[in-house]
């Protein structure tokens, strides 16, 4: 796993603070003789957004089901709330909500009966579910519609929901997997915006899978990037951004990187590092302004053609690149970079 | 457990609701939702209505050559078990599944056994909401109860409880399978159990091997404590019989039910 200044792995793996809501150790899970999950050692803090990214099938929603209780691990520990996953599932059920991938609801029912029943099947009274449904209607901005049949509703409408469901009973720990896929961009914004509430209104702890890497940016406290069923990073967004350095020169070149252009760009002054993924190139540097020109000569000088060239600060999405070799966010062409096969993690 | 305040002030203990209080949410959903479906309810009304009529119709004359029988009354007890064998929420079951709406309800803290006893609750509901119009089919050509009000009572009842233990085999294949076709399968089930038993005539009148084929089908017995409470007056015999045999069904497909919930609902 990579470590980033401020944050000791090493201390993270062998102790469990008071403080975490999540803890696991050495969690694996196999599918016969596919292991979609090798080992992973999480801390989630609570009443912190941790953002759990990683590429389809690298074991997102895997992890999320063995921490909510839906699949067992087939090795390691889970503790959540405190509580033993394994042991324990029926304390750590009435602790946590969740809203899993596509809202979880039933089509026949309104969404006040939908509430209702949720509330009902964690004890709570009838005046409890009336007070919470007011609160949480008022929270997803669900208005009137709450009273229609839920497969009247929009998509964006169905997330709320499946939000204002998963928080009926005011769990400690919410679990979100990819919440906003499938979302126009207004939607999504309104669904992050509600997130963030919840955190900071309701000082809930969120568990979050994303596809939305700026949005992972904007919202979680620490990241999480789990690549072929391992965490290969893990730290606040800053920390991670920190590692790529301070300035990036991406070059996407017409052939793929060849191992001699990447010996040439890392002989150049002020040259940290030099990576290549396919045709494209990032070189960190602590001066990207001055380091520009040098690149674009060299890459001239080599006879390599290039097809754009970018001066930009490192985001998530470059940390990903970094620590998986591909990228997650999608390119122009609508095509995901860093899609690989398997299952729809 | 002490939860934090919502952003308006009320704080919630989640907790377990009870058994009972867990089957009655689950029940009162699928209620509701049969409410909501009533037309996938009119097959289970007219299939049985168009049976007994087609073969009231061909065979009344002829079947009632046989001695001392009444051939509507004889095939009344049929028109209720068509009525209410395979009326099931396991479609609905499929769709929960299908939608993740079933995992939702899965890590809440419900009893598991609750999540099957509230759907066989709403179906016993709908099942002997079934049996009424039927009865009355019955009554309007003629049929009377010997055995009186409390015999009606206890022929729906009676058809009640084979109804809802024949649907622990599509509740089965649908927490086995999470498939609506294979449950639709189950239908297949509704032959041999209807079919090969004393369906159109009195067992004396069959051939020998379809005669040895009834005795072994637990529906002949059932049908024997429906015709008796019809023609015959309190049979206990036959009416013990005939509980028997639905409930030798039930060991069957309540466990079949319940070992598939266990594998649907438990982590795997």
């Amino acid at each position: 796993m990579h470590e980033f200044a401020g944050f000791d792995t090493g201390q993270m793996m062998t102790e469990t603070k008071a403080t975490d809501a999540i803890v696991t150790r050495g969690l694996v899970r196999e599918f016969g003789a596919v292991k979609a999950v090798e080992g992973v050692d999480l801390s989630v803090h609570r009443g912190e957004i941790y953002g759990f990214l990683g590429p389809n099938g690298a074991g997102k929603t895997t992890v999320i089901r063995m921490l909510i209780t839906l699949l067992a691990p087939t090795a390691g520990s889970i503790s959540v709330a405190g509580y033993d996953a394994v042991t324990q599932p029926d304390q750590v059920r009435l602790r946590i909500g969740a809203a899993l991938q596509e809202a979880a609801l039933d089509d026949k029912q309104t969404g006040k009966e939908l509430l209702t029943l949720q509330g009902r099947l964690y004890g709570l009274r009838g005046r409890e579910i009336a007070a919470r449904m007011a609160e949480l209607t008022d929270l997803i901005d669900i208005g009137d519609a709450i009273g229609r049949l839920i497969g009247t509703y929009s998509g964006g409408m169905k997330r709320r929901l499946d939000l204002a469901a998963a928080l009926i009973h005011q769990p400690e720990i919410l679990f979100l997997d990819e919440p906003t896929t499938g979302l126009d961009p207004i939607s999504r914004n309104r669904i992050f915006e509600e997130i963030g509430k919840i955190n900071t209104d309701l000082g809930v702890t969120i568990f979050l899978t994303t596809q939305y890497l700026e949005e992972a940016d904007a919202l979680a406290h620490r990241v999480g990037i789990i690549d072929r069923g391992r965490l290969a990073a893990q730290g606040t967004p800053e920390e991670l951004k920190r590692s790529r350095g301070s300035d990036l020169i991406i070059a996407k070149l017409d052939g793929n990187v060849s191992r001699e252009v990447v010996a040439s760009l890392e002989g150049l002054a002020s040259v940290d590092a030099v990576d290549a993924h396919n045709s494209e190139l990032t070189v960190s540097t602590g001066n990207g302004a001055a380091l520009v020109s040098g690149v674009a000569l060299k890459l001239n000088e080599l006879g390599v053609g290039v097809r754009e060239l970018t001066l930009r600060t490192p985001t998530l999405d470059d940390v990903f690149l970094q620590v998986t070799g591909s990228r997650l966010q999608k390119d122009e062409s609508g095509q995901q970079e860093g899609e690989t096969t398997g299952d729809d993690d | 457990m002490a939860l934090t305040a919502g952003a308006g002030g009320i704080t919630v203990r989640a907790r377990k609701a009870g058994f009972f209080r867990d089957i009655f949410a689950v029940a009162w959903r699928a209620v509701r939702s049969m409410l909501r479906d009533l037309e996938t309810v009119i097959p289970a009304l007219f299939i049985p209505v168009f049976m007994f009529a087609v073969t009231v119709g061909a065979l009344q004359d002829f079947a009632e050559n046989i001695p001392g029988l009444d051939y509507r009354a004889f095939q009344l007890p049929v028109a209720v078990l068509f009525a209410v064998t395979g009326v099931s929420r396991a479609i609905t079951v499929v769709t929960d599944i299908q939608s993740g709406y079933f995992d939702r309800l899965v890590i809440t803290p419900v009893n598991r056994v609750a999540l099957l006893l509230g759907l066989l609750m709403a179906d016993f509901v709908l099942i002997l909401a079934l049996t009424i119009p039927v009865i009355i089919m019955g009554f309007i050509v003629g049929v009377s109860f010997e055995t009186g009000a409390l015999g009606i009572l206890a022929f729906m009842l009676l058809a009640g409880l084979w109804g809802l233990i024949f649907n622990g085999f599509p509740y089965a294949i649908a927490f086995k399978t999470g498939n609506v076709a294979a449950v639709n399968l189950s239908f297949l089930l509704f032959f041999p159990f209807l079919f090969m038993t004393t369906l159109f005539i009195p067992q004396e009148q069959m051939t020998p091997w379809l005669s040895t084929t009834a005795d072994f089908n637990p529906v002949t017995y059932i049908l024997a404590a429906e015709r008796s409470l019809i023609t015959e007056g309190w049979q206990w015999g036959t009416i013990r019989d005939g509980i028997i045999a639905t409930l030798g069904v039930g060991v069957v497909s309540l466990t079949l039910a319940l070992y598939t919930l266990r594998g649907r609902a438990t982590r795997r």
